[in-house]
C-alpha cells in the first residue's frame, strides 16, 4: 500500500465523522448538544489563552511528578521484592489487596491528609500509579533468563552493574508495560483529583463550566481531555519505541520470516 | 609447578523433592598449561554438571576443582565460559561490541585497553564488520562467534565450552572447529571442551576424555595423537583419526551399558581392523 | 531454595498479618494521627458496624448492579463490534486510526456530560462504565480475531464449512482467550469507573458513601468502606480469572494479550 493510500486510510474515517459531527449539529438548537463550530469557537477563547498556563500546565506538572514519584517508587521496590521469592511470596496477599483498592477512593483519603492543595493531588496520582509500576516490575525481574545469568556470575558482572545491565533492562519491556497503565491511570486521578475537591486545574475548570451551565465550555473541555489523552498516549508510544527498539526486534527477529 | 586446572574427587549430589540424583560420583582428571582437552560421554552422564563445577557456578557436594593452584569457590577472574545457548547468553539490548565490552568494564580496564582487546577479539573471529549490530539481527554461528570472542577479549587462563556448537548447523560448525583450534594456536590459552560429537572431540582435542554413565567417574583418558597441524578434509580422513574415533565409539558404547572400565587404546601400528 | 507451596502460603499469611499489626500499632504509637488513618481494630469495628446498616448493602447494591450492567453491555458491544472489525480487513485498516484515537480518551472527560445529560441517575454510572469497558473488550477481541490462522481456516472451507460453522469452529475458538483477557481488564475498569461515578458525581453506591463518610468526619467507616472497595475489586479480580480458567480449560491454546 503506497504511503499516500495509507495515510489516506488512516485519516479517512476520522475526518468523515468529524465533518458529519459538524453538519450534524449545525442547525442544532438542542441545549445539551450545541453546533461543533460554537465548540471549536469555545475552545479557541477558553484554552488558547491564559487559562493554559494558570490551568491545564499545573494540571500536566502535578501528572508528571506524580508519575515520577510512583516510578521511582515502583521500580526499586519491585526490583527488591522481585529479587527475593520469599519477600514476593509473603508480600502477595498484602500487594494483591492494596492493588485491588480503586485508585478514586484515594482521593477522599488524601483529602483528610493533605487538604485539597497540589500535595494532595500529587499524592493521589502517585499512589494510584505506584501500583501497576511496581508489580509488573516484580513480574519483569523475577523472569530473568538463567543462562543470562550464569553468563554474569562467570564474567564477574555484579552489583551495580549487574542490576543496571541484566537486572532492569531485563525487566524494561514489562516495566514500560507497568508506565503505560500507570499513564492511563494517573490521568484519571488528576482529572478528579481536581473535580472532586479543588480551586485550580483542569478538572476543576471543566465541572464549573458543567454547574454553570457554560456548555460549549465544558465540551471544549472535554475535547481538551480527549486530546490531551491521545497526545500523551502517542508521546509514551514514541518513547517506549525508542527505549525497547532492541525488544521489538528480538521478538520479531524470533517470530521468524513470516 | 602446579598444573594450570585440578579436579580431585569431584562428586555432585541434587537433592529435592525426596529423590536424590548423584551427577558426579568421583572426578579425578587434570589439564596442563595450554591444552585443548575435549570431554564426551553417553547422554545425562554430568558432563555440563562437571562443566558448572569448574566455572565456579556449581558448588560440589565433595571433592575440589583447583585452579593455577587455589580452590573455586566461585566463578575465577581468570576462566571464560561459552555457553551452549548462545542466543540467551548474548545481552540483546546491547550491540555486539558492548556485548564483548562488558565483562572488561567489570574488570575495571582503562578504556585505550578495552577497544584494544575487543577490537582484537572481533577481529579475531571474524567478525569486524558487525560490531555495532545487534545480536537478534545476526545468524546462529554469527552470535557464538560473538560469545567466542567476548571469551577470547577477557583473557582468560581457563576457556570452558560447553558444547558450544550443538546448536549450530554442521557447516557452520567446521568453520567454529577450526575457528577455536586457531584462537587456542594464537593465544595458548587453556580449553576444555565439552561435546557429545565424538569426531568433533578427536579433531580438535590433544586429550580426550571420556565419561562413564552413572556412577560418573572418568572412564578413559586418550591421547590423541595426530597432527598439530589440522584440517577438515585431510585429517578426519586421516586412518588414525578413524581409529581414534572408532575407539572412542565403543568407549562410550560401553559407557552407556554401564561397562566402565576403559579397554586399551589402539596403538598406531595396528591397520584399522572393521569392529573390535 | 524456592519456597514451596505450603511455605508460600504461610509467608503469605504472616506478611498479611504483619500489615494489619503494623496498622494497628503506628497509629496507636502515635506516628501518624489517628484521625488520619485509624487502627486497624477501629477499622474493624466500624466495619462490623456498616454490615448491620441496611444502606450499607443497598449501596453495595448499587455498584455492583452499575457494574454487572454496565460490563454486560460493554461485552456484548465490545465482542460484536470486535468480530465484525477484526473479520473484515477492509473494516480493520478503515478503523484502526479511529479506534487508537478514541481509547485513549478518559472517560472521566465525560463526567460533566453525563452529569448534566443524566444526573445522579444509574445511567450516569452506565455511560462512564460501558465506555471504558467496551474499548478493553473490543482491542482484545480484535486482536484475537486477527490471530486466526488462515491456514485453518482454508482448511475449514475446503472442508465445507460454511460461514456460521467457520466462525463457531475456528474464528471464536482462537478468539476466545484473548476475549477473556478483554473480559478480565473490563471487569476491573467497570469497577473502578463505578466507584468513580459514585464519588464524583454522587450516584448511588459504595463511592458516595465514601465521600459521605469522608465530609462528613467518619473516617473509621470512611477507612471500612475502602476496604470493601478493596475486597469489592480483589472479589472482582478472582472471579474473572477463575471463570477464564474454567472456559479456557478446553481450549489448549497459547495464551497471549494483545498490548
Amino acid at each position: 500500500m503506497t504511503a499516500a493510500r495509507r495515510v489516506l486510510v488512516a485519516v479517512g474515517l476520522p475526518v468523515a465523522l468529524l465533518a458529519l459531527w459538524w453538519v450534524a449539529s449545525a442547525d442544532s438548537q438542542s441545549f445539551y448538544l450545541p453546533p461543533l463550530r460554537q465548540i471549536l469557537e469555545a475552545f479557541a477563547d477558553v484554552w488558547l489563552g491564559p487559562r493554559l498556563v494558570d490551568d491545564v500546565l499545573p494540571s500536566l506538572a502535578r501528572l508528571l511528578a506524580g508519575l515520577a514519584l510512583a516510578a521511582v517508587a515502583g521500580v526499586a521496590l519491585g526490583v527488591v521484592v522481585g529479587g527475593s521469592l520469599r519477600l514476593r511470596a509473603a508480600l502477595e496477599p498484602v500487594l494483591e489487596f492494596l492493588r485491588a483498592i480503586p485508585p478514586p477512593v484515594l482521593v477522599p483519603i488524601f483529602i483528610l491528609v493533605a487538604g485539597i492543595g497540589t500535595t494532595m493531588k500529587v499524592l493521589v496520582i502517585s499512589s494510584g500509579c505506584l501500583w501497576p509500576i511496581l508489580l509488573n516490575t516484580v513480574e519483569g525481574v523475577r523472569a530473568r533468563d538463567e543462562v543470562l545469568e550464569d553468563t554474569c556470575r562467570a564474567y564477574g558482572i555484579r552489583g551495580p552493574a549487574r542490576l543496571r545491565h541484566l537486572v532492569l533492562r531485563a525487566a524494561s519491556p514489562q516495566i514500560v508495560t507497568g508506565l503505560r497503565q500507570a499513564l492511563a491511570i494517573g490521568i484519571i486521578l488528576m482529572v478528579i483529583s481536581e473535580m472532586f475537591a479543588a480551586s485550580s486545574g483542569l478538572g476543576f475548570t471543566i465541572i464549573q463550566f458543567q454547574r454553570g451551565f457554560a456548555i460549549p465550555e465544558m465540551w471544549s473541555g472535554i475535547l481538551l481531555l480527549g486530546l490531551l489523552g491521545v497526545v500523551l498516549s502517542l508521546g509514551f508510544r514514541g518513547l517506549e519505541r525508542w527505549v525497547l527498539g532492541w525488544y521489538h526486534g528480538l521478538r520479531r527477529a524470533q517470530r521468524g520470516p513470516s | 609447578m602446579s598444573k594450570t586446572l585440578e579436579i580431585r574427587g569431584l562428586r555432585k549430589v541434587y537433592d529435592g523433592h525426596g529423590r536424590s540424583v548423584e551427577a558426579l560420583a568421583d572426578l579425578t582428571f587434570s589439564v596442563e598449561a595450554s591444552e585443548l582437552v575435549c570431554v564426551v560421554g553417553p547422554s545425562g552422564c554430568g558432563k555440563t554438571t562437571l562443566l558448572r563445577c569448574v566455572a565456579g557456578l556449581l558448588e560440589p557436594t565433595a571433592g575440589e576443582v583447583l585452579l593455577q593452584g587455589d580452590r573455586v569457590a566461585g566463578p575465577p577472574p581468570d576462566l571464560a565460559v561459552v555457553f551452549q545457548e548462545y542466543g540467551r547468553s548474548l545481552f540483546p539490548w546491547m550491540t555486539v561490541r558492548a556485548n564483548v565490552e562488558l565483562p572488561l568494564r567489570s574488570k575495571r580496564l582503562p578504556r585505550d585497553r578495552r577497544d584494544q582487546l575487543v577490537g582484537g577479539a572481533l577481529a579475531a573471529v571474524d567478525l569486524g564488520d558487525v560490531h555495532g549490530a545487534y545480536p537478534w539481527q545476526l545468524s546462529g554461528g554469527m552470535q557464538q562467534r560473538v560469545a567466542i570472542a567476548r571469551a577470547v577479549a577477557y583473557e582468560p587462563q581457563v576457556l570452558l565450552m560447553d558444547e558450544p556448537f550443538a546448536a549450530v548447523d554442521a557447516q557452520t560448525r567446521a568453520e567454529l572447529e577450526d575457528l577455536v583450534r586457531s584462537v587456542w594456536r594464537r593465544t595458548g590459552v587453556t580449553i576444555v571442551f565439552v561435546t557429545h560429537d565424538i569426531d568433533e572431540a578427536v579433531y580438535l582435542g590433544q586429550r580426550v576424555l571420556v565419561l562413564s554413565s552413572s556412577p560418573t567417574h572418568v572412564q578413559e583418558d586418550l591421547a590423541v595423537d595426530l597432527p598439530a597441524e589440522r584440517d577438515q578434509l585431510t585429517t578426519r580422513s586421516d586412518p588414525r583419526f578413524t581409529q581414534l574415533r572408532t575407539h572412542l565409539y565403543a568407549q562410550i558404547q560401553r559407557a552407556k551399558r554401564g561397562g566402565g572400565q576403559p579397554s586399551p587404546p589402539p596403538s598406531p601400528e595396528t591397520a584399522a581392523a572393521p569392529g573390535t | 531454595m524456592r519456597p514451596g507451596r505450603r511455605q508460600r502460603w504461610w509467608l503469605g499469611a504472616s506478611g498479611l498479618l504483619g500489615f494489619l499489626l503494623l496498622l494497628e500499632l503506628v497509629p496507636r504509637a502515635g506516628l501518624v494521627p489517628d484521625r488520619y488513618l485509624p487502627p486497624t481494630s477501629r477499622i474493624a469495628g466500624a466495619l462490623a458496624d456498616e454490615l448491620g446498616e441496611p444502606a450499607f448493602w443497598r449501596a453495595l447494591g448499587d455498584t455492583l448492579q452499575g457494574w454487572a450492567v454496565g460490563l454486560a453491555l460493554a461485552v456484548g458491544a465490545g465482542v460484536g463490534l470486535g468480530l465484525l472489525v477484526g473479520s473484515v480487513p477492509a473494516l480493520r485498516a478503515a478503523t484502526s486510526s479511529t479506534i487508537e484515537f478514541l481509547r485513549p480518551i478518559p472517560s472521566v472527560a465525560l463526567i460533566p456530560l453525563a452529569v448534566l445529560l443524566f444526573g445522579t441517575d444509574l445511567r450516569s454510572k452506565l455511560l462512564l462504565v460501558v465506555y471504558a469497558s467496551f474499548w478493553q473488550v473490543l482491542v482484545q477481541v480484535v486482536a484475537g480475531v486477527r490471530d486466526v490462522d488462515p491456514v485453518a481456516m482454508d482448511t475449514a472451507h475446503s472442508y465445507g464449512l460454511g460461514r456460521w460453522g467457520r466462525i463457531r469452529h475456528v474464528v471464536w475458538p482462537t478468539a476466545l482467550p484473548y476475549a477473556m483477557t478483554g473480559f478480565r481488564l473490563a471487569a476491573a475498569v467497570a469497577l473502578i469507573l463505578a466507584i468513580t461515578a459514585e464519588l464524583i458525581i454522587g450516584s448511588p453506591g459504595l463511592g458516595r458513601e465514601i465521600a459521605v463518610a469522608q465530609t462528613s468526619g467518619a473516617v473509621p467507616a470512611m477507612y471500612a468502606l475502602v476496604v470493601v472497595a478493596g475486597l469489592l475489586g480483589v472479589g472482582v479480580n478472582l472471579a474473572a480469572r477463575a471463570l477464564e480458567r474454567q472456559v479456557l480449560a478446553w481450549h489448549p491454546a497459547t495464551r497471549r494479550e494483545a498490548p
